[in-house]
């Protein structure tokens, strides 16, 4: 295993919000409404790690340094469990374990439809990203895994259709995400500054 | 593991009123019991009255506030079995959006703005139109209060001890003309003090308006308030004067009013502007109608705790549809949301 010490590091950075956030709502520290809180972050912070994930390209091209190829998968299943945590958040603390209101909401709640549709494709994406399945799937593997693009349009979706009044944050990740796709522009990914001299003309395989 | 899923009519821990508040209950009891006593003395005697709720931090009241206090009919109007937020989460988990969007903004950006002077303009179909500082436009009330179930539209709720006065006794004062229809109520715009309001996202038009039906205004339950827990007004929650129409969503009882107007056309209210088909004119608490977005039959009562959602049931006009619903007779309630 390559860079172990980044792995790790990268692991430990990202476990330790939840747990944060637990501990926080434990000691009543997030206000008097704790389970939306921790709905809003870990929303939030799996939007936060897509956007990471797909950095991870874009800056291996510019540095030409492969531990950032290393950590993407890691980054992209970190992603898929602050979805997978945030949608246990909605289920317990929004909707009270209620399964009738859960069907009527996703017949109803174009927000919910979108959300969940991208949380089907983060759950495509985390069960083929084992060595097996990518060897399983070949070519299609890559194709499949494109997905991630798509996700990243129903999610910024998703948050758009909850802002009530303010656009301002959404506004900042929806740019990231944006200048992000735009990276994969063949033309634009040509443009990208190089920092290191290091070709690096194959994406190297985890 | 084992993992309970509890049934829908179970009642659970959650549901039991916490100890201390059920104490704080009996506090307050007390403490009105006391207040009779204590109105007897002298006011230099009364300084050191405790507070009547838990934790209730201690503002800076404006001179006729405190001169008003001793002749407050305590708990005038008050909820059935239901426990009081306590102050903290109520003056920290707020929407006001000349604040910022969080609910932790207003707490924390409010603190600056001026609340005395204070000026009130009362205008539009009225006999006795003015601009009143806010000490003589209270001079004529005398305060109550008034213990009410708030339900915001984000689907949770609260219930607080508001201090105030009937609205329709300000009503009755400034003698509307036959063609006052509305009443319309604005908020201050002071972007100086109000971060929101230089928001260059922000999809609000400043200032904030919102409008009752003139049947509605004078409805009972719809006050002005100046206070809460005993004490004035905290800044992030609407001070020094705002709106408390508890059968009607929160963004209704819109906060630290400047402008109160008698209109003959129905007023244009800020949600409203911003997506009418989802802010609807009346917006009384209705669990059948649902906002397009979201659910209204339910709503997370608050504090709610980590293991204890708090989900509850959302009444029909919040609770209050014996007092208001025949305002609403004939009316469409799907259509007029």
């Amino acid at each position: 295993m390559r860079y172990p010490l980044f792995r790790l590091s990268i692991f430990v950075l990202a476990a330790v919000w939840p747990l944060l956030w637990l501990y926080q709502a434990w000691i009543f520290a997030l206000g008097p409404d704790p389970g939306k809180v921790l709905v809003d972050r870990l929303g939030l912070g799996g939007l936060i790690f897509l956007l990471i994930t797909l950095g991870m390209t874009p800056l291996q091209r510019m540095t030409g340094w492969a531990g950032w190829i290393v950590v993407r998968r890691q980054l992209g299943l970190w992603c898929f469990a602050y979805i997978a945590l945030h949608l246990c958040a909605y289920l317990f603390f929004i909707l009270g374990l209620d399964w009738g209101q859960l069907t009527v909401e996703l017949r109803k709640r174009p927000y919910i439809i979108v959300g969940v549709l991208g949380f089907l494709g983060l759950l495509a994406l985390a069960v083929t990203s084992n060595r097996y399945s990518q060897r399983r799937l070949g070519a299609r593997w890559k194709r499949l895994h494109k997905l991630a693009y798509v996700i990243l349009g129903l999610g910024l979706l998703h948050f758009l259709w909850i802002v009530r009044a303010d656009l301002k944050e959404w506004s900042v990740y929806a740019v990231i995400g944006v200048a992000l796709l735009l990276t994969r522009v063949p033309a634009i990914l040509q443009r990208l500054p190089r920092f290191a001299g290091r070709k690096s003309g194959s994406v190297t395989k985890v | 593991m084992l993992i309970k899923f509890p049934r829908a009519s179970d009642s659970s821990e959650s549901e039991v009123t916490p100890e201390s508040l059920y104490l704080s209950r009996r506090s307050l009891l007390g403490a009105s019991m006391a207040g009779l006593a204590i109105a007897g003395l002298p006011a230099w005697a009364r300084a050191a009255e405790a507070s009547r709720y838990a934790d209730v931090e201690a503002g800076s009241p404006p001179a006729w506030f405190t001169e008003k206090l001793p002749g407050v009919r305590w708990q005038a109007v008050n909820v059935q079995g239901e426990a009081i937020t306590p102050f903290k989460d109520a003056t920290h988990y707020n929407n006001f959006y000349e604040f910022g969007t969080d609910k932790g903004d207003p707490a924390e950006n409010a603190g600056s703005l001026p609340t005395s002077p204070w000026t009130v303009v009362i205008d539009g179909e009225v006999g006795k139109p003015g601009r009143y500082a806010l000490e003589d436009f209270m001079k004529p009330y005398q305060l109550e209060e008034r213990i009410y179930r708030l339900r915001c539209v984000e689907a949770w709720s609260m219930v607080i001890p508001w201090l105030g006065f009937p609205l329709s006794a300000l009503l009755k004062a400034v003698e509307p003309t036959s063609r006052a229809k509305y009443i319309r109520f604005e908020t201050l715009q002071d972007p100086k003090h109000m971060p929101g309001q230089r928001s260059g996202f922000a999809l609000i038009d400043w200032p904030y308006v919102e409008g009752l039906r003139m049947d509605e205004a004078m409805n009972p339950l719809a006050i002005l308030a100046v206070g809460m827990y005993g004490r004035e007004l905290p800044n992030q929650n609407g001070a020094p004067l705002r709106l408390v129409v508890p059968w009607k969503y929160g963004f209704k009882s819109v906060k630290s009013i400047v402008r109160i107007s008698l209109v003959a056309e129905q007023p244009q209210t800020t949600w409203q502007k911003i997506a009418p088909d989802e802010y609807g004119f009346y917006a009384n608490v209705n669990p059948t109608v649902d906002h397009p977005r979201w659910t209204q039959a339910r709503e997370r009562r608050l504090p709610s705790g980590l293991f204890s959602p708090n989900v509850r049931e959302t009444q029909m006009f919040n609770g209050y549809a014996e007092e208001v619903a025949s305002l609403y007779t004939g009316l469409d309630l799907r259509k007029n949301y």
